[in-house]
């Protein structure tokens, strides 16, 4: 069986996404049908020191439970967790959320590729990261890490993106298993609603 | 691009074995640190000492005191901010000190005060409302540089004017420049501030209670911890507070997850304020 065939068994799905990725994330959480099985971990790059909106923002829009991300909450099956302003997002073994204020990595806090390292640690096969548009190289790395341990890896087509340089880098660093316009990304994610399917 | 966490399976191995080594020989306990950041942390620090593995990083540090020295900022974070939150200190000033008022003398625990710039806040809060000359604050950490720079009260003058933003959206009643006097690129605060201020060392990890207080603040501290190391501070400081005392943590944080979650009431949710039973 190639690789292309093997049967993915995703528990959770980690998204980097930002400068125009508020766009993009909308039409990724609009399309996720109720049941969706896979836990959702979001990081979006924002202006610190801001009260963050974006679980009122996308609660509204989506089927799934929205939550900000506590520190040692225990991960649910079909629930979307965004990182909270200011404060690193990270995955501890035990499947639980873990926060810190380390330093920005890249300029960035919340780091993309703070929680997919962390991730990848976690769920190894069982990840799937997506990387969407932006303006900088975060998730790059983490995108790398991700699939070093043997989970996918999909992003966001650059000339479809809003800003291409994040996608692009994390092409050119990491590699892809799937290179999409949004809407159809949107569609196979939709797909992943027992977290299993065929190929990828 | 930054350090990028391997995947190799014996680091975690390897991080064991150095927290260890640390504990025995050094008596400070990382045992119990939250796992997923401390990685992160323990590679840049292999970066920053030239070290291949966290094995080679553990030969540095237990034969090399100065290298232990400089692994503490490693395994600790220090980020913090005169009136950071600025809407927690608002709530202590309106809410809680009001009622800290009627008592004669109000003990006050800093926990995990880092280089003191939230000690410095209390003290300066205390002080507005007429509180201060009644007042202890305890502020303690287990890193002695933090302490030292904690103590001097002395911090660069280009994070003053968030300092000031944080302090009137805070419910400042003066301007902060009230209390500090400016030298070279350096803001210097008020000795007198200092004199209610106990800055010592002390473990959440290996120490017990070393006073009762009325108010214990520990916010961004114990996302550090795993679950077992946040229960114990948790303990402390329940153990610490006089009855109906006071407890802030991090905006991000809660009780929810520990087994003292019935030993407090919620006394502001969103300011994270609880208070004991």
């Amino acid at each position: 069986m190639s690789p292309a065939e093997a049967v993915l068994n995703i528990e959770a799905i980690v998204i980097g996404a930002s400068a125009g990725g508020v766009e993009a994330l909308g039409v990724l959480l609009d399309g996720l049908p109720a049941g969706f099985q896979p836990s959702l971990l979001v990081v979006l790059h924002l202006p610190p020191h801001r009260p963050s909106l974006l679980t009122k923002l996308f609660g509204a829009r989506c089927r799934l439970p929205v939550r900000e991300a506590m520190d040692k909450e225990k991960i649910e099956r079909g629930t979307v967790y965004f990182a909270p302003p200011d404060y690193h997002l990270l995955v501890e073994g035990g499947k639980t959320l873990a926060l810190s204020q380390d330093a920005p990595v890249q300029f960035s806090r919340p780091s993309i590729d703070v929680l997919f390292d962390s991730a990848a640690r976690a769920y190894g096969p069982a990840l799937l990261g997506l990387v969407l548009s932006g303006a900088n190289n975060d998730g790059a790395a983490g995108l790398a890490s991700i699939r070093a341990a043997g989970g996918r890896a999909w992003v966001q087509e650059p000339e479809n993106a809003m800003s291409s340089t994040m996608p692009a880098a994390a092409i050119a660093h990491a590699g892809a298993d799937l290179i999409l316009p949004i809407r159809d990304m949107a569609e196979r994610l939709a797909h992943l609603r027992s977290g299993r399917a065929f190929a990828i | 691009m930054d350090a990028q966490v391997t995947v190799d399976p014996d680091f975690d191995l390897e991080l064991r074995l150095l927290l260890e080594g640390v504990y025995l020989k050094y008596q400070h306990d990382f045992r119990h640190y939250a796992l997923a950041s401390l990685r992160r942390r323990i590679t840049q620090a292999m970066t920053r000492f030239n070290c291949a593995t966290v094995s080679q990083l553990q030969d540095r540090v237990l034969h090399e005191p100065e290298v232990f020295a400089g692994m503490l900022q490693y395994f600790t974070v220090q980020v913090s901010e005169m009136f950071r939150d600025p809407p927690y200190f608002r709530a202590i000033r309106e809410k809680v000190v009001p009622i800290l008022q009627t008592y004669p003398f109000v003990k006050v625990w800093v926990a995990g005060c880092s280089t003191g710039e939230e000690a410095w806040s209390l003290a300066i809060m205390l002080q507005e409302e007429g509180l201060l000359s009644r007042s202890l604050i305890y502020a303690t950490d287990i890193n002695p540089e933090a302490l030292r720079t904690a103590e001097a009260g002395v911090y660069a003058l280009d994070r003053i004017a968030s300092f000031s933003t944080n302090y009137l959206n805070a419910g400042g009643k003066a301007s902060l420049a009230e209390y500090y006097t400016a030298a070279y690129s350096n803001a210097i605060f008020d000795k007198r501030l200092k004199a209610q201020i106990a800055f010592s060392d002390h473990s959440l990890a290996t120490d017990t209670v070393f006073s009762e207080v009325e108010l214990v603040s520990c916010r961004n501290v114990l996302i550090y911890f795993d679950r077992e190391l946040q229960a114990r501070a948790i303990g402390l400081f329940h153990d610490a507070l006089a009855p109906r005392g006071f407890l802030g943590i991090g905006s991000r944080e809660s009780l929810r997850f520990s087994p003292y979650v019935d030993a407090f009431t919620e006394f502001l949710r969103e300011e994270r304020i609880y208070r004991k039973q």
